[in-house]
Order: structure tokens, then C-alpha cells, then sequence
């Protein structure tokens, strides 16, 4: 189903240069000496060193990764249970159920921050990491429930019913039948929740408390006060790693077929 | 299965939805209609102050540029989107999976570092600047950054992958048949795409303007980082209110206003679009 017609092509190649020119500019522009990215003053790995050295920066990251690992686990387990009883029945309580997980996906996610900071501040509870991961969880529940769901509606459920009879122990169902079919659902579900998790910016800007920065936060920081190009090299390895990240698993999918 | 197998599937995401989703939304509500506290937060009295404050200190700029904003980002977005969702399902396999994965790469990594290229790029000191000067002798004095150009723009390139997918995906499950039908009935291939694809990719097209104008609504980062004081919007305004005048029932009150502004043009979308079926709907009848 081809079209040879040029103007798809040219708006593509269009689109190509637009996404990739401003992120291969600061690519480079990590490695200029200058202080200005207009000016080429040379190779330097200068603002690569200054960054290592920073501690904060490690510590922000060390942060960000035990919000997105607990909060990843938390709503890919809430979800995965949201999505069976969504699949399963058809009830009054089903209705508002859904109404419940579906309406966080139709407001701005800054409404969330503003809300749950009322919220945590009327009930007295002390703002930090906890209550980043209580936020994540609550945004991240959403997007999980309605992956694992899209997964379940291709499943034909009278194949548990089919091992069953055939002698199958529950347990063996569970392992051998339904997890290996919508097993690849929720790792993907949960890949999804990490992702958002980790790169949540307003939420958690709402939400965090003294000494609880994650690493979003931190960059922010630095791009609204920072003065040093030192955010170029940290730009510059968080695009690298998302490269190398997304080209891996491109290449494991290619040896599925 | 039974009552007691739906109960505790259903239990755990309920009760934590209902506890930091439904309550927080119920206490901001409420909170709008609260007097504010002496040492910020909220005071114990009702009052209704911070509604009124809506309708008068220089709200309804914010409010006009923030629908206008979100509205044109939107459109802006679709108008590359839809050429390239097009482009991609109709190119052979192994450039759709190559162009695609082009396209999902940069939308997987930091979204502030996505605004920060562009921040430097239109930076005083950056090189589009310097390029537009020497090649386009824009004058010296041209400023790029914090304005209304600049939070579009960005607005627009940091969302275009989330909107070519609905669109490509739509694309994929588009019966391409029809398309050759009606080319080889007369149509022009220009015609086709208006009168056949569009419709046919409809839904892809409603899924990606959800997943533009909602976030476009409550944009925060952008006109804080591109925008500046010119180019404020609605959301500068609440985290204003909420973080540093500690202020909540004025953010309670601006954040209901948002919640309104950005249902509202989407529920009225949705019933044109409804009776825009129903009536083609009838015209295939007859």
C-alpha cells in the first residue's frame, strides 16, 4: 500500500530535522569549552568533570529511583487487580470504579499536585519522598490499569477453564496459562509507570519537601538558576542513555520478529 | 467468579483512588470556598473571596491566552502530525518501523531537558539567533525567548511524537482499500485524503487532540522556562498561588477554573463530533 507522492516524505523529513536539531546542537554543545553555545571554544570535558563532582546530583538521582521503583511496584499491582475487575464484570460498582480511574487521565496533571499538596498539608502529613511516592502511585494507577486492560480484551479467557478441566492445578493456571499471555501486558505496564515516574517533574514539584529533591527537580534547577553548562553534559548523558535504552530493546524486539 | 472475587479485586484500587484522587478533588472544591489563613493555607471560615478574585485581578488575560495557547498548540501539532502519520503507515515496513522508532526516541527522554534545547537554541547567546542574524538579517535586538512564539513553538515540539501515534495507529487500522476505491472512482488523491482517510482516521484524531489539549491546559513548565512573565498562563498562576503566596483558596478557586476551562471545549467537541456521525450516519441511510 504505497504512495509515491513527495509531500508525505518532504514533512517528514521536515519533522526529522525539527525533533533532532535542537537535541544534537546541545549534544555538541556539551563538549564546547565556551561558556556561550554560539561560540566554539574548543573540545572540552570540562563541564563533565564539574558534574561528577557534584554530590547533590547523585543523591537526586539515588531519590528519583526509590520513588520510581516503589511506585512503579505499588500501581502495577493496584492496576493489574483494577484491570481483571474491569475485564470480569459488568456491575454499578464497575461504573464507578472506572469513572474513578478514568478521570484522573482527563484533568492536568498539575491539578493532581495542587490537590494532593491541600490534601497532605489538611492532614497533617509530612511532605517528602513518601508523599511523592503516595502522588506517582496515584497518576502512574491510571495508566497501568488502562494498559493491562487492553491486554485482557485480547485474551480468551476460556482457556484457563480449558486447563482446568484438563487437570490443571489454580496454581499451575496462574504459572503456566494466564501470567506467560499477559505477562508481556504488565512488564510493559510497568515500564510505562517507571518511565513516568521517573521523569515526573510537576507532580512531584507540588508534592516534595525539604531535602527530598528528586532528579527532575534538580535539573530544573539548574535550567531556571543554573549559570554553568555543566546541565549541557547532564543533558547530554540522559539523551545517550535514552539512546542506548530504546535502541536495546528495539534490537531485542527485532530478534522476536 | 463471584461478589467476593470482584470485592477484593476491586477493593485496593478503589479505596486508593478514593483516598488521593476523589477526596483531594473534594477538599480543593471545598477549599475555594474557604477564607484564606493568616499564615497562609486556609483559615476556618467560609467565604467567597477567592471566587470573586477570579473576575478581577487580570485573570481573564490569563485565562484568554491559556485556551488561545493550548488551542493553536493543538492545532499546530495535528497539522505536522497527521501528514506524517499518513506518510508512515503508507511507506514500506521497514521504514515504518525505522521512522517510528525516529520519532518515539527523543519523547523517551527528560522532558525538561526536551524544553532546555530549545531554551538554549532561542537563548540571546544561541544559535538560531546568531543564524538568523547572519543569514536572515533579522535585527540584532530580536528577542526569541519569553514570549508567546516561543512557549507555541515549544509546546509543539515536545508533544508531536504523542500525537503522530494515535494518528498512526488509526492509520494502520484504516481500511486502505477504500482510499484505492475512491482514486480509482475519480478522486483525486488530494480528494481522497480529505473525504475518505480523515473521516476513516477520526478516531485517532479525537485520542490525539486529548492527549494534546489537556497538558497544553495545565502547562506549567514551558511558560515558566520559554515563557517569562509575557506568556504567563494559568498554571504559572496556581503553582504563584499555591508555592509561594501559600495562598490555597485562590488556588483552589484558579484550579476549579482551569478544571473547567479545559472540560468544557472537550465535552462540547465531543457532542459535535457525535452529530457529526449521527448525520453522516443518516446520509448513508437514505
Amino acid at each position: 500500500m504505497k504512495d509515491r507522492s513527495a509531500f508525505p516524505k518532504i514533512i517528514i523529513g521536515i519533522t526529522l530535522v525539527f525533533l533532532y536539531l535542537p537535541i544534537i546542537l546541545l549534544l555538541i554543545s556539551s563538549f564546547n569549552a565556551s561558556r556561550f553555545s554560539s561560540v566554539w571554544g574548543g573540545f572540552s570535558l570540562k563541564w563533565y568533570q564539574k558534574l561528577f563532582s557534584d554530590p547533590q546530583i547523585f543523591l537526586a538521582l539515588f531519590h528519583s529511583l526509590i520513588v520510581a521503583i516503589s511506585a512503579t511496584i505499588a500501581s502495577t499491582i493496584l492496576g493489574t487487580f483494577a484491570a481483571f475487575a474491569l475485564h470480569k464484570f459488568r456491575s454499578k460498582l464497575q461504573k464507578v470504579h472506572y469513572g474513578l480511574i478514568f478521570s484522573p487521565l482527563m484533568l492536568p496533571d498539575l491539578l493532581m499536585g495542587v490537590s494532593l499538596l491541600i490534601f497532605f498539608v489538611f492532614i497533617n502529613l509530612k511532605l517528602g519522598l513518601f508523599t511523592i511516592f503516595l502522588a506517582h502511585t496515584t497518576f502512574c494507577l491510571s495508566y497501568v490499569t488502562f494498559l493491562v486492560l487492553s491486554r485482557l480484551q485480547h485474551f480468551d479467557f476460556s482457556l484457563l477453564e480449558a486447563a482446568l478441566d484438563l487437570g490443571a492445578k489454580p496454581l499451575q493456571v496462574l504459572f503456566k496459562v494466564l501470567l506467560p499471555i499477559i505477562g508481556p501486558g504488565i512488564i510493559a505496564a510497568a515500564l510505562l509507570a517507571f518511565t513516568l515516574s521517573i521523569d515526573d517533574f510537576v507532580v512531584t514539584f507540588f508534592v516534595a519537601g525539604p531535602g527530598s529533591q528528586t532528579l527532575p527537580l534538580y535539573i530544573y534547577g539548574m535550567i531556571k538558576y543554573g549559570t554553568t553548562p555543566v546541565i549541557n553534559a547532564l543533558s547530554a548523558l540522559f539523551l545517550v542513555v535514552t539512546f542506548i535504552i530504546v535502541g536495546f530493546t528495539e534490537y531485542l524486539k527485532g530478534d522476536e520478529g | 467468579m463471584n461478589k467476593k472475587s470482584e470485592f477484593l479485586l476491586t477493593f485496593p484500587s478503589f479505596l486508593f483512588l478514593t483516598v488521593f484522587f476523589l477526596i483531594p478533588t473534594l477538599i480543593l472544591i471545598g477549599c475555594a470556598f474557604k477564607e484564606k489563613g493568616i499564615y497562609g493555607g486556609f483559615g476556618s471560615g467560609w467565604s467567597l473571596d477567592s471566587i470573586y478574585s477570579l473576575f478581577t485581578s487580570g485573570n481573564g488575560i490569563v485565562l484568554a491566552r491559556t485556551i488561545l495557547l493550548s488551542a493553536f498548540a493543538t492545532l499546530f501539532t495535528l497539522l505536522l502530525a497527521i501528514p506524517v502519520g499518513y506518510g508512515i503507515a503508507r511507506s514500506a515496513p521497514f521504514w515504518r518501523r525505522l521512522l517510528l522508532v525516529l520519532i518515539i526516541v527523543p519523547s523517551w527522554s527528560s522532558f525538561l531537558i526536551r524544553v532546555y534545547a530549545w531554551k538554549l537554541l532561542l537563548h540571546p547567546e544561541g544559535l538560531l539567533k546568531r543564524f538568523l542574524e547572519d543569514f536572515f538579517f533579522v535585527p540584532a535586538d530580536t528577542i526569541l525567548l519569553y514570549n508567546n512564539f516561543a512557549v507555541l513553538l515549544v509546546m509543539v515540539y515536545t508533544y508531536l511524537p504523542f500525537a503522530i501515534l494515535p494518528i498512526y495507529t488509526a492509520s494502520q487500522k484504516f481500511n486502505w482499500q477504500l482510499f484505492e476505491a475512491a482514486t480509482d472512482l475519480g478522486c483525486t488523491r488530494y480528494q481522497a485524503f480529505f473525504k475518505v482517510y480523515l473521516p476513516g482516521i477520526s478516531k485517532g484524531i479525537s485520542a490525539a487532540i486529548l492527549l494534546l489539549f489537556i497538558p497544553f491546559m495545565g502547562a506549567y513548565v514551558i511558560p515558566d522556562l520559554v515563557g517569562g512573565t509575557h506568556a504567563e498562563m494559568l498554571g504559572n498562576k496556581i503553582a504563584q498561588k499555591t508555592l509561594v503566596e501559600r495562598n490555597f483558596p485562590d488556588a483552589a478557586a484558579l484550579s476549579l477554573l482551569l478544571a473547567i476551562a479545559t472540560t468544557l471545549p472537550l465535552l462540547l467537541l465531543s457532542k459535535v463530533e457525535k452529530r457529526g456521525f449521527e448525520l453522516k450516519f443518516q446520509g448513508n441511510v437514505e
